[in-house]
């Protein structure tokens, strides 16, 4: 092969996008970075030490987190026992099942949070009577709590659900029931000692995704007056300036591991979701 | 033997259907009932509390100002306008990366870390994008300093700001064109080699191969994932709040207003602002899934 031919085989233009699309990437990061560690030269990690010692980044971080893993629980416990019967028993109810783990891209995080303080912030009435069924969720924290897991678990569904059921078509569902029943098996252990654990991969694939959604959240957090970690790193923006560099670095570094993971689990094709 | 099991089988379906079927519907209940107080109920409330005026009275008269109102129009027109630039800005680069790392003829370790990159910064929305892109392009951001310093041209003299239509549209560009790799690298695949060395036996040149055949293969999924972007882009609310403080008045941000304090002074007008969100939303999932059907016969 001559010099000219290789040459011409040289993809140089696949390069050249290649290195704009990795310039795009990397640039705010390095940014970032660099931006946050540039507030005392004698003392690079200086926002990063400031920040991680506030008390408030501690309290709103871990209740972001639990409120990840209620919402993971949650969806768990919903949509792995709904896949699975409509594989088993109802599989005409796909169709419909499908649609609604669909509408949340038709409703985006701005409208549902708009929808559910129209509809739970007011008491739940007997119609045409003074009879109250149920007080308004959000005035109680108790309530806040309940509306703002219900929430992500809508914003998470359609992954979850497509993550399930992908796992699902894997294994033979039918097959495994018959043979944990003929065993004697109830319902409740067919479920969480036979299909969960054959299904693992796509729970987990589906809860870190749940979890990069979640964590960092600032549109429902912020509307139902929840003292959440996106909350808190958008207030910080306003009247700091290290700081915030240093935890949007971190957030980076956190979203990085969740989708390393997610990669490690299913092997090789990224997912997208989040709240933009 | 068989035609009788058949029969019975065909007569004990009609008196079954109301009597038992029932009992297999309970499994997902749960998940219908859930649907229906989070996900129905709030957009029921959405639909029906934009027929009513601020007196409580049934009234068209919100959607007539949806068209009308200034404001409201042009809230609309600028939040189309950013999700149809990023859209299709985001779609070309996002095409030509992921043609480059599917067939292309890069390497193949660098498909995996192309991939694994668009999973995060697809990800990576909201405040801390909002930061990472104030560190970057603000105005004392590092590119801006690096372009005063080394290259000595100043952006913001030159009109550049962050925090107007550019600049977002820079913004959402990070996570859009990412998205856009993740859709079209499968797609990428689902070219067949022999299609191409059945154009090259028959003469055709790159070119050619790639106009009339590849492109015509690809132009639905193509269409489909820049409508998926499009939608990507219309519902953002946290980046832009987060980047401009809600001085660029896109839709989002000004339903935002809305749910903070009635600015309409019409609790309905919030609503059918809201709904004009979502009937958008729904059209352009709506062509998103028909275009996907139009493909999927080709890139099985």
């Amino acid at each position: 092969m001559n010099v000219l031919t290789r040459l011409r085989r040289f993809p140089f233009w696949s390069w050249i996008w290649f290195a704009l699309g990795a310039l795009y990437f990397i640039l705010p990061l390095l940014a970032t970075l660099e931006f946050s560690v540039s507030w005392d030269p004698a003392d690079p990690l200086k926002a990063y030490t400031r920040v991680f010692a506030e008390q408030d980044f501690w309290e709103t971080f871990l209740y972001s987190n639990l409120l990840a893993v209620a919402t993971i629980l949650v969806n768990v416990i919903l949509i792995v026992p709904t896949a699975y019967w409509i594989r088993l028993r109802v599989p005409e109810a796909r169709r419909i099942v499908e649609f609604i783990t669909l509408l949340p891209f038709v409703v985006p995080a701005i409208i549902l949070v708009f929808g559910l303080i129209g509809v739970y912030s007011s008491p739940f009435q007997v119609p045409f009577t003074e009879l109250t069924l149920m007080d308004p969720l959000t005035t109680t924290k108790f309530g806040t709590n309940v509306l703002i897991v219900a929430g992500y678990m809508v914003l998470a569904m359609p992954y979850m659900y497509r993550s399930v059921d992908t796992g699902m078509r894997t294994v033979d569902v039918r097959t495994l029931t018959e043979a944990a029943q003929s065993l004697g098996a109830s319902w409740f252990t067919i479920i969480t000692r036979v299909i969960l654990p054959n299904v693992r991969a796509a729970l987990l694939s589906g809860a870190l995704l749940t979890f990069a959604i979640v964590v960092g959240e600032v549109t429902l957090a912020s509307f139902l007056g929840v003292n959440a970690f996106g909350p808190y790193l958008f207030l910080l923006g306003q009247h700091r300036a290290y700081e915030p560099a240093a935890l949007s670095f971190f957030s980076f570094i956190l979203t990085w591991i969740a989708m390393g993971l997610i990669q490690l689990f299913t092997g090789g094709q990224g997912q997208a979701a989040g709240t933009r | 033997m068989a035609s009788t099991t058949l029969s019975t089988k065909k007569l004990s379906v009609p008196t079954s259907r109301f009597s038992i079927n029932w009992r297999k519907w309970i499994g997902v209940i749960p998940f219908f009932l859930f649907a229906l107080f989070f996900l129905i109920l709030p957009s029921t409330r959405i639909l029906t509390g934009s027929f009513f005026g601020s007196e409580g009275q049934f009234t068209l008269n919100n959607y007539v100002e949806l068209l009308t109102v200034p404001t409201i129009v042009n809230a609309y027109k600028l939040s189309i306008q950013i999700s149809a630039v990023t859209a299709i800005g985001g779609g070309i680069f996002g095409f030509l990366l992921a043609y480059s790392v599917t067939v292309g003829g890069l390497p193949k370790p660098l498909r995996s870390v192309l991939i694994t990159f668009s999973g995060v910064a697809s990800n990576f929305a909201g405040v801390p994008l909002a930061f990472a892109f104030v560190a970057t392009l603000g105005r004392v951001g590092f590119v801006t300093t690096l372009l005063k310093d080394v290259f000595n041209i100043n952006i913001y003299q030159a009109g550049f700001s962050l925090y107007t239509f550019i600049g977002l549209a820079l913004t959402y560009m990070y996570f859009q064109f990412p998205l856009m790799v993740l859709i079209m690298a499968p797609a990428l695949d689902g070219l067949k080699r022999e299609w191409r060395e059945a154009a090259e036996n028959l003469g055709a040149s790159p070119f050619q191969y790639w106009t009339q055949v590849a492109m015509p293969i690809l132009l639905p999924s193509l269409l489909g994932a820049m409508i998926l972007l499009f939608g990507n882009a219309f519902g953002a609310y946290a980046t832009a709040y987060a980047l401009t403080g809600g001085r660029l008045e896109i839709v989002t941000i000004q339903i935002g207003a809305q749910i903070r304090g009635d600015v309409f002074h019409n609790p309905g007008l919030g609503y059918a602002m809201a709904m004009g969100m979502v009937i958008i939303m729904a059209v352009s999932l709506a062509a998103y899934s028909w275009l996907q059907a139009k493909t999927e016969r080709w890139l099985k």
